[in-house]
């Protein structure tokens, strides 16, 4: 107040010469540059509590977790000698002596703190059957004599595969890209070049491929029943639309585990739909098609579970076009398709692009659907990562595959941002 | 959405098809939420209508699912109604105890997400906020990262400093998974609010503390109850959290459906589904009183 006072009172002033001043005289641009940055610092305070527990608990941790991915230490720590000679190795043929030498020797060390196994565990995650032979290897370690790499081979003749010790070469790496290649299928051969893995190990790809296609599908499909639903309801006078919109948003509202349930109720071997169906002669009772515990229940249940998230954006972007545009065209003698197609249709792109991104999103993260309705043909990425974490134990393997599933949804999630904007994401 | 007087025949054709398509739709949604609700009350052990239902036989119907939502897991000992009998249930019932995590892991988790959410919002919709766009990215993305990665990346975190399998873990990740829903629906409250309200309180002589307390928030409270509803009903509803993180003692409604649909899928879970639908729709209506309550308040009238 006392500014603009003060600005009227110069204004007034025969022929000011100099800066304007506020009233404690400091230069009117400068205060004003000094007031906007307390009101920047006043509205960063206010949200720096939220952001630093976000960045504690949501952020850094998920940078914890992805560090695993690129390579562990404990080949590295407990093979400090090993790791240190085959830095120089070229991987062109089998290491020399001083390798095995510095192997039998770090066995020898390891033995001692009990930590063969944990070598082992950890190399048997990218070479199948090294835990049972560096257990063994550092049992004997004590006793072998030089030349320790006839020694070695002698004992077993899987020490003389170059391929065990490209494996041991990038997990004693601080940074190797040997989880990553795992999760697309592919590892390290002989040589130290890229090379597939065999046919009946490769998995990952294929799930990712059947993620995002599931993903599209999904989306897809919720578009083409969604539309017309939010259309209609855009359309109908608001009382009659109000109680429609239940439909929409009791789904929406209920528990996930609650309409997972039902779909298992509904579609189970004697559930209400091949009960149904069977009754009315429609399926064979002998030969009943499987509905759930497969990819088929999956998508079911996706569908049912996303579509309010279609419906609700399409909704409130139809509720903002005025129907006088559709009337123009139709009165400029347009047939009801082409003013729909050419007038109506791209005023609705905006809800379709958050309706659809926001369900693609949703979707491709997706693990408890396809966890309790996907059997073995309907399981997902997710599931994958989850598979890793707790059962095999990979961590690695699983930091890697959730590194990849994290960059596909930011650069989704940075789509939407770009086509949608962030601020016109709407709840309920 | 009338048929006008002219349309073609093609057209005729087409608006019964589509409105037959929109019902279908609605349908597919609705029904399988409320199929839930009968076969809850089935005599029998399956997840279908027996014959028996179908003729509305009331022998075909019971309340035993319901009943063993109660006695699960109790000693059996006392005699139903009883005194000893209630406590017993309280203490040990799998359910009831699910029940009481589920309310205090999702009302503790609702008040972080609540208080931290709103103050922030109110930081973000002010004119001055700093690199808007990036921090409500960022504070919006807990809701957009597939569960799976936040849980694990929690899991190994709370585990480094001791707090997986605790209360405080679970709450604390389900603040988190909560935050963005009151991110959005206070920043959206908050779009048709008046700032210059905040000038006129302060140029009448209030303090900061006065400002928000008797201007800001009397006025925001609406989308500060509808999005701590949204961060309750996320906590009520989490179960990949939950399963990373806690331990048997912090286990939660959805958790024991989980189970219960793995391992013995009896209709109790179909009882359990009906009480949450039950809720739900409380939560629904509560939600819409709001929405109705901010539009009068606005000067929308509806109806």
């Amino acid at each position: 107040m006392t500014m603009v006072a003060e600005f009227a009172a110069t204004a007034k002033a025969p022929a000011p010469t100099g800066p304007i001043l506020a009233a404690d005289g400091v230069p009117l641009d400068k205060k004003l540059a000094q007031v906007t940055r307390r009101a920047r610092i006043n509205a960063f305070l206010l949200v720096a509590p939220l952001l630093a527990f976000l960045l504690v608990f949501f952020v850094a941790p998920i940078f914890l977790m992805l560090r695993l991915s690129t390579g562990d230490t404990v080949v590295s720590t407990e093979l400090p000698r090993t790791a240190a000679a085959l830095r120089s190795w070229d991987q062109k043929a089998l290491p020399d002596e001083p390798v095995y030498a510095a192997l039998v020797a770090d066995l020898k060390d390891a033995r001692e703190r009990q930590a063969t196994g944990k070598i082992g565990a950890q190399i048997n995650y990218v070479y199948s059957g090294a835990r049972s032979l560096f257990v063994s290897a550092g049992r004997s370690a004590g006793s072998i004599d030089a030349p320790y790499k006839q020694a070695l081979i002698d004992k077993d003749p899987l020490w003389g595969d170059p391929t065990l010790w490209v494996m041991i070469k990038t997990t004693s790496q601080t940074t190797s890209p040997i989880n990553y290649l795992n999760a697309v299928d592919r590892t390290l051969g002989p040589t130290g070049a890229v090379a597939q893995v065999p046919e009946d190990q490769r998995i990952h790809v294929t799930i990712f491929i059947r993620t995002l296609w599931l993903s599209f599908i999904v989306t897809l499909l919720c578009m083409a029943f969604g539309y017309p639903v939010a259309y209609l309801l855009s359309h109908l006078p608001l009382r009659t639309s109000n109680l429609l919109m239940i439909c929409v948003l009791l789904p929406f509202w209920t528990a996930l585990l609650v309409r997972i349930t039902a779909w298992i109720a509904l579609l189970q071997n004697d559930g209400v739909v091949l009960s149904t169906a069977v009754a009315l002669g429609i399926v064979d009772p002998a030969n009943r098609p499987q509905l759930v515990y497969n990819l088929i229940g999956t998508l079911v249940a996706m569908v049912h579970v996303l579509m309010p998230s279609m419906i609700l954006p399409l909704y409130s972007v139809m509720k903002t076009i005025p129907p006088t545009y559709v009337r123009a065209a139709r009165s400029l003698g347009a047939t009801s398709f082409t003013a729909f197609w050419r007038v109506y249709f791209p005023q609705t792109l905006p809800g379709i692009a958050a309706g659809g991104l926001l369900v693609f999103i949703l979707s491709v993260g997706y693990y408890i659907t396809p966890a309790l309705l996907g059997g073995q043909s309907g399981v997902l990425i997710s599931n994958f990562i989850e598979l890793h974490v707790s059962k095999t134990l990979n961590w690695g393997l699983a930091a890697a595959l959730a590194g990849l599933l994290l960059v596909a949804i930011l650069i989704l999630y940075w789509l939407f941002n770009k086509i949608v904007g962030i601020d016109r994401l709407k709840m309920g | 959405m009338h048929l006008p007087s002219y349309a073609t025949p093609l057209e005729r054709v087409w608006h019964y098809v589509f409105l037959t398509l929109c019902g279908a739709t609605l349908l597919f949604l609705i029904v399988p939420v409320l199929v839930v609700v009968p076969l809850s009350f089935n005599v029998e052990p399956y997840f279908s209508f027996t014959k028996g239902m179908l003729t509305l036989d009331p022998k075909a119907y019971s309340l035993k699912w319901y009943a063993d939502i109660l006695d699960n897991g109790t000693s059996g000992r006392y005699a139903s109604g009883s005194w000893d009998w209630f406590k017993d249930v309280w203490n040990n019932a799998q359910w009831v105890i699910a029940m009481k995590n589920s309310f205090f892991i999702g009302i503790i988790a609702t008040m972080v997400a609540t208080v931290l959410g709103t103050i922030a919002a109110v930081g973000l919709s002010s004119p001055n906020m700093p690199y808007r766009t990036l921090i409500t990215s960022l504070l919006i993305s807990p809701m957009i990262v597939p569960v799976v990665i936040t849980a694990t990346g929690a899991y190994f975190f709370l585990a480094k400093i001791g707090l997986v399998k605790t209360y405080v873990g679970v709450i604390l990740t389900h603040a988190m998974l909560g935050i963005p829903f009151v991110i959005i629906t206070v920043t959206a409250t908050l779009q048709s609010f008046d700032r210059n309200l905040i000038r006129a309180a302060e140029s009448l002589g209030a303090n900061w503390y006065t400002t928000f307390f008797k201007v800001v928030l009397s006025l925001i409270i609406p989308g500060m109850v509808s999005g701590a509803l949204f961060a309750f009903v996320t906590s009520f509803d989490e179960v990949v959290a939950v399963l990373f993180i806690a331990d048997i003692e912090q286990r939660t409604i959805p958790r024991q459906m989980w189970s219960g649909i793995r391992e013995q899928i009896s209709p109790t879970i179909l009882a359990v589904a009906t009480i949450l639908i039950a809720i739900s729709i409380m939560l629904l209506s509560t939600i819409e009183m709001l929405r109705r309550r901010s539009e009068r308040l606005r000067g929308i009238t509806t109806t």
